[in-house]
């Protein structure tokens, strides 16, 4: 744990201001692998932000002329069916899946630190109940389980966020739940509490601050999933609705109907998914590694 | 063993009842009424001014009685009438009903049982596949460390996670089929009727669904062997003078094996999933089929009758892999 703190070390002041620079010259110098992930990643936010700037076209604009073309100078990756260019509806695909991947891992961040936090700390019959509920979830294999709460919900962007945000939540409050039970029995939390502090305020001085590498670091590394599970519930036609270009559905749409005569529509699509979730799986191992070594090897 | 197995199977009875709470309510929550659903559907195949009966309709499906009552009665510890002649029969899941389609006039125990085969043989396909690929990679990769045949691997296993499996799919329909134009079998042939017709199509779908797992399972392998490779008793049986062969496989890889065991019993939710969008890709008649139709009909009872059965599937896939503990390793004892 933070058990530095013990001894009081001699930094001077301007040595800690550049903390943030030393450590982004470990990541360098120690996960070259996860450093190029890392820029992958950042150069696919930049893309997805400035996407309107990027585009050559708006990703909705038809030109019936053009339609399954090649790539070319005038579109870099091709068109599709109906003469839309290729590159600017993957362009606004990343941002489809960044957005939904981050809103959702905020939502089940919070979720599962609010439902593992209380489960953990309260215990009794609270947990038992709560628990009981989070293996009735947990039995449904996932995709089956989203596919009909999608399918109630109804296909949309702030239904597929909360669902994948929810489901993930109650997914992960095992973790934190397991972590703050463990916590709450170190001599340290013992010792807070015999010295007259509050139950309460011994948990959120002494139990939460621990927690939280664990829920930083284990959901920077569920963003991927949350992505894939957006990608597969388009792909099956129960995420977004046809007008959102969502790399899932543009691979079942165009790229499933057009394989013979317009590959490009299937390949860069799906490329790009890979891509973007091997990049955030790279950079989620490395960001732990340095991050916090005891967790070295927890997700292999 | 027997009590601890008891035990097991009694905390599955609170799961499954909550399951099934959920499983019966999502349904309610559905937008848009089953009977209009329904008077729309009879209206359009009587022709145009024909007389729905909506009652009749709500008492048909049961719905005509309170949602607790329904539950009931779906779980089969209330009696059901027959909407008909009124008499009234146990049937629900206690008595091995799922009830009935809304649509097709077949029990849903009878549609699932059909698809289950092609479904099971998918899964079971997948998963041999999946470990006969991991485990030698794993294992080689292991008594090979930091060799270029180690990255090699370990590369590929972290490619092959991040690979959605329905673009892996695509593009083994693509490719073959332009550069040598091979593409996969696509019209289905059930074991019975011609088996090697039938291994020809699922060999490909089971490749593919195999692959997701076998990515985790070979890192795994890896670790696990790693880490009983550096183990004392490693290091004597290897002073005796035995064979590598000897070592890896009887030494090593048998205490390895154990964690690799929960592995695939937490992929059994993965195999259901990746199944689901296999079969939809494939065009494979099998219960993930079932789902997408019956999702995509509104077919509620069908839909409520899968996902319990999923899960029922998952859950008793788990335990019986938890069972097996003791014999893999016998320093386990269930108490």
């Amino acid at each position: 744990m933070s058990d530095a703190t013990a001894i009081p070390s001699p930094v001077s002041e301007p040595k800690r201001r550049n903390k943030l620079v030393e450590f982004f010259g470990r990541l360098v110098r120690e996960k070259p692998l996860g450093t190029a992930c890392g820029i992958t990643i950042l150069l696919l936010i930049l893309g997805s932000i400035f996407a309107n700037v990027l585009a050559p076209y708006p990703y909705y604009e038809m030109h019936l002329a053009d339609r399954l073309t090649g790539s070319s100078a005038q579109y870099l990756l091709g068109t599709d069916q109906l003469g839309r260019d290729l590159l600017s509806r993957i362009l606004y695909g990343a941002r489809i899946s960044l957005v939904v991947g981050l809103a959702a891992t905020a939502i089940s961040v919070t979720l599962s630190s609010l439902i593992g936090g209380l489960s953990g700390f309260l215990g009794g019959k609270f947990d038992l109940l709560v628990q009981r509920f989070c293996d009735a979830w947990e039995t449904f294999p996932g995709l089956i389980l989203l596919l009909t709460v999608m399918s109630i919900a109804g296909r949309g962007l702030p239904q597929i966020i909360l669902v994948l945000g929810i489901s993930g939540g109650l997914g992960g409050s095992r973790v934190i739940r397991g972590w703050v039970m463990s916590l709450k029995e170190n001599d340290y939390f013992l010792a807070a509490e015999a010295v007259g502090n509050s139950k309460w305020r011994a948990f959120m001085r002494h139990v939460v601050p621990n927690v939280m590498p664990v829920v930083i670091i284990g959901f920077s590394m569920s963003i991927g999933g949350i992505i894939m599970s957006e990608a597969s519930l388009s792909f099956l036609g129960f995420g977004l609705p046809v007008e959102f270009p969502s790399w899932g559905g543009m691979l079942s749409r165009e790229g499933r109907e057009f394989m013979e005569q317009a590959p490009w529509l299937a390949v860069w699509p799906g490329l790009c998914l890979t891509v973007l979730i091997y990049s955030l799986n790279m950079f989620g191992d490395a960001m732990r590694d340095l991050l916090d070594p005891r967790l070295r090897g927890a997700g292999n | 063993m027997r009590a601890y197995l008891i035990r097991r199977i009694l905390l599955i009875i609170p799961t499954l009842s909550i399951l099934s709470v959920l499983v019966f309510l999502s349904v309610r929550f559905i937008p848009g009424d089953t009977v209009d659903l329904i008077a729309a559907r009879m209206e359009t195949f009587l022709g145009p001014g024909a007389q729905v009966d909506r009652e009749l309709i709500e008492r048909m499906l049961g719905l005509d009685v309170p949602v607790y009552v329904q539950y009931g009665r779906w779980v089969g510890v209330l009696p059901t009438p027959d909407w008909v002649t009124g008499e009234t029969q146990f049937k629900g899941l206690l008595q091995g009903s799922l009830g009935e389609s809304l649509l097709r006039d077949t029990p849903i125990t009878e549609m699932i049982l059909e698809r289950l085969p092609v479904t099971i043989e998918l899964g079971v396909m997948a998963l041999v596949l999946g470990l006969l690929i991991a485990l030698p990679v794993g294992i080689y990769s292991a008594i090979r460390q930091d060799t270029a045949a180690d990255y090699v691997g370990r590369s590929i296993a972290i490619i092959g996670i991040a690979t959605p499996n329905f673009w892996l799919a695509l593009m083994v329909m693509i490719f073959p089929a332009i550069w040598w134009g091979w593409s996969p079998p696509m019209e289905w042939v059930p074991f019975t009727e011609d088996p090697m017709g039938n291994l020809k199509i699922l060999i490909i779908p089971s490749l593919i669904l195999g692959t997701a797992g076998a990515a985790g399972t070979m890192r795994l392998t890896r670790t696990m062997m790693l880490e009983v490779l550096r183990q004392d008793y490693i290091r004597t049986a290897w002073s005796k003078g035995l064979s590598e062969k000897v070592v890896i496989m009887r030494h090593a890889l048998r205490n390895a094996l154990i964690p690799i065991v929960t592995l695939i019993g937490g992929q059994m939710p993965i195999l259901v999933a990746g199944s689901v969008i296999i079969e939809n890709i494939f065009n494979l008649p099998g219960m993930g089929r079932l789902l997408l139709t019956a999702l995509g009909e509104r077919d509620y009872p069908v839909v409520s009758g899968v996902n319990l059965f999923y899960a029922t599937m998952v859950m008793a896939s788990i335990l019986l892999i938890d069972m097996l503990y003791p014999y893999l390793d016998p320093r386990i004892r269930y108490s």
